[in-house]
């Protein structure tokens, strides 16, 4: 359905906007000691956290907000925040 | 979502969701998804249920209200209410947040007892909230629900089986979410899962499940788990006020109490 | 068909011939009837649709609103306070647009609590976003259903029918019942713009900020402006179809060559004809304009009715406190920056079920073209009342 009056709105459009600008600190993955327990990826609020391989994990920056929580969780330290680089 | 399938539509309350998802013209949402009030999803997804059955749709979608717990527990009870006894095929989730967040942390019916909000300050001659948190699955086990369940986002593969299983009810379904919320609670972000974690692990936020009344699974608390209630109070903010004024001990060990008589009455340790 | 027929059970047949799919209301005198009415009918079968029973107005509108979205043609009633109490909802259905129609049963508004008749109700609602029509009699309110349905659903913009409560809902008249192939071949299944389905899915009721709220305010203003043309020709449509006719925006009675001209709307327009018959008799040029619709506000053809006469008074059953009747002030607004005024007066009648006969139209009318002196009147006051009701000093 098109959009229509100013209340159809079509679905899954805010993909294209990003939330680099958000972030204070981003969360640097070292991929040493991770354990594969998954938490990073399945408490990321904004689903940001991507599987590379079975014990290997990243972030997309586009829609990380850099708020820690998978590093906090992280139970074997394997992920750091750093401050965001002044751009 | 990824738990319910695309085959759903979405009755939404005005709230930090709906505000954050959709504003105009772009939107968050794959799947049909509809925002009205902040009183009335529960209303609003009878109408939608109702009508995907006077048309002959109901194959069609499964219909997902979705609220705050001000939106539920206070302002849209009486829709709620009116849904829950209707028996329409709905799974109702509640984000439980403890306050009316999206307006900058004021007190709700969902709030606990001696937390500050906004609007319940606390201060030498108040301890913030005065009264204890509304028991809502009880009140919707009252109304004969189908399928109830309690959960965290500090266990979000909890969240998904539950939703799946809510989904294979027929009849009024209740799902309550216990959802930290940074600024009201005034935490770091990064600890808002662990200490959604704490409020399960010391027993204050029991994670039930009930089918027709009757609870069926508890989650357990974990020995190595097991907090006192102070590792969840202490870094919050809203409980700081027990740890200043004279008497906070007092308090802090009525809520360690209330913790432990919910681990009682669920049985929430492990063997 | 004629058959005899109280009001209620004539509307709630009539929107029944609608084929609502889903009807939902709370009930609250004097609209309890319609909605038993309809309730009767899917009992027994003759409605193929979902009735839903809600604990409160607030969740009747919200349930049109919710089966509206999702593509089903939804019906609901009310009156009073039960309108006041779905206010938020109804101002969602108008900026959602939804086409959904409502019965709105005049009642007076409390306090002090009173369930008979005014219009104070609906016209406190009018800047909601919804059409509004005020039916003279049964028959109009029958058949002001079934045009209401085609508007609605042609310009995505929900429709109030208002009757007068008692005086039309439980009154008995002869009313002509259409057969039920004529109103389906008038008013075709409903065929949403848009509906609430994983096969297509859309996001409705979205948050527009600064940047954009105004923008999507004004495609509803635009399209209320629009919805004069399409009243106009449904009511045409109807006359082709089922031989009546009532107006359009506006209606008229006796009103040629008139010096004055009373305006009104609802089912006080029937005394009002008999008391213009007696005064014509009598050699005094009278006639009355009929306000068939409030909103859209029919403006230039107001002013285009009533440029010729030289007085005008506006009787209604509604009041702006500390202004005059609502009605007038509009009316007021149509001469604004005329070249010609005729001396417009408000009378505000009838509040609370108070009876307005054909002698306080006369009276009203007589002192009107003795005094043309424009003016705000409370008319038909009882003095005895007032002042036992308020006998304490300043």
């Amino acid at each position: 359905m098109k959009p229509m009056f100013g209340v159809v709105v079509q679905p899954g459009t805010t993909r294209d906007q990003k939330k680099t600008g958000w972030r204070i600190y981003r969360p640097r993955f070292k991929q040493k000691d991770c354990i594969g327990c998954l938490d990073c990826l399945r408490s990321c609020p904004d689903g940001a956290v991507y599987q590379i391989d079975k014990k290997k994990f990243d972030s997309d920056m586009d829609a990380c907000k850099g708020c820690g929580v998978c590093a906090d969780l992280c139970p074997v330290d394997d992920i750091d925040m750093e401050l965001e680089e002044q751009q | 979502m990824e738990a319910a399938g695309p085959d759903v539509i979405i009755a939404n309350a005005t709230g930090c969701l709906e505000v954050f998802t959709t504003r105009f013209p772009r939107s968050s949402w794959q799947v049909p998804w509809i925002h009205s009030l902040f009183e009335n999803p529960a209303s609003v997804a009878s109408g939608i249920e109702v009508a995907l059955k006077a048309l002959g749709r109901e194959d069609e979608a499964k219909v997902i209200a979705q609220a705050g717990d001000g939106g539920t527990a206070d302002i849209g009870m009486g829709a709620f209410s009116g849904m829950l006894e209707r028996g329409h095929n709905i799974l109702y989730v509640c984000y439980d947040n403890e306050a009316y967040s999206n307006t900058g942390f004021q007190r709700s019916g969902l709030t606990p007892k001696d937390a500050l909000t906004t609007t319940s300050p606390a201060g030498p001659t108040s301890w913030g909230n005065l009264t204890r948190k509304k028991d809502l699955p009880a009140i919707v086990a009252a109304h004969g629900a189908a399928y109830i369940a309690t959960s965290s986002v500090g266990y979000p593969v909890d969240i998904t089986r539950k939703v799946k299983k809510a989904l294979t009810f027929t009849g009024p379904k209740y799902l309550q979410i216990h959802c930290p919320c940074v600024p009201g609670w005034g935490i770091e972000s990064a600890i808002s899962v662990r200490m959604a974690r704490y409020a399960i692990n010391s027993g204050l936020y029991p994670i039930f499940e009930m089918e027709y009344g009757k609870i069926t699974k508890v989650r357990k608390i974990k020995k190595e788990d097991l907090v006192g209630v102070e590792e969840y109070l202490k870094p919050q903010k809203r409980f700081a006020h027990l740890y200043k004024y004279p008497g906070g001990e007092e308090h802090i060990k009525a809520i360690q109490a209330a913790a432990d008589a919910n681990i009682e009455k669920y049985g929430l340790l492990a063997e | 068909m004629r058959r005899i027929l109280e009001g209620s059970q004539a509307v709630a047949e009539s929107v029944a011939m609608c084929r609502p799919k889903v009807v939902c209301a709370y009930p609250i005198t004097p609209q309890t009837h319609i909605v038993e009415g309809l309730a009767r009918l899917v009992a027994e079968g003759r409605l193929d649709a979902q009735y839903v029973l809600v604990e409160a107005e607030f969740s009747a509108a919200s349930v049109v609103l919710g089966a509206s979205a999702t593509g089903a043609r939804a019906y609901t009633a009310t009156s009073s306070q039960g309108l006041l109490l779905m206010t938020e909802v109804i101002f969602n259905i108008a900026g959602m647009r939804l086409p959904v129609v409502m019965t709105v049963a005049n009642r007076a508004v409390s306090a002090p609590i009173n369930i008979w008749n005014d219009q104070q109700d609906s016209m406190s609602l009018r800047d909601c976003g919804w059409i509004q029509m005020y039916a003279e009699d049964i028959q109009e309110a029958c058949d002001m259903h079934i045009q209401a349905f085609t508007i609605a659903e042609e310009l995505n913009i929900p429709v109030m029918v208002c009757m007068d409560g008692y005086i039309l809902t439980h009154a008995m008249e002869p009313v002509e019942v259409p057969e039920q192939e004529h109103v389906d071949a008038y008013l075709p299944p409903f065929k949403p713009k848009f509906y609430l389905t994983p096969k297509d899915p859309i996001t409705l009721g979205s948050m527009a900020g600064p940047d954009a709220y105004m923008e999507i305010r004004l495609l509803l203003h635009q399209s209320m402006q629009r919805a004069s043309f399409t009243i106009r020709e449904e009511a045409n449509r109807f006359e082709e179809a089922f031989g009546r006719s009532y107006g359009d925006l506006l209606g008229s009675y006796r009103a040629e060559d008139a010096e004055l001209l009373l305006v009104s709307m609802g089912s006080l327009l029937g005394t009002m004809k008999d008391a213009v018959d007696e005064l014509r008799d009598g050699g005094h040029p009278v006639g009355i304009v009929k306000v068939r619709t409030v909103r859209p506000f029919p403006r230039t053809q107001l002013h285009d009715a009533l440029a010729d006469a030289r007085i005008v008074g506006v009787i209604e059953k509604d009041i702006s406190l500390g202004l005059e009747g609502i009605l007038c002030s509009e009316i007021r607004s149509a001469f604004c920056g005329a070249a010609r005024t005729p001396n417009i007066s408000s009378f505000v009648v009838g509040l609370g079920g108070r009876d307005v006969t054909v002698d306080n139209i006369k009276d009203i009318a007589l002192g009107l073209l003795s005094d043309d002196t424009c003016r705000v009147e409370v008319a038909g006051i009882d003095h005895e009342v007032l002042w036992s009701a308020h006998s304490e000093e300043e």
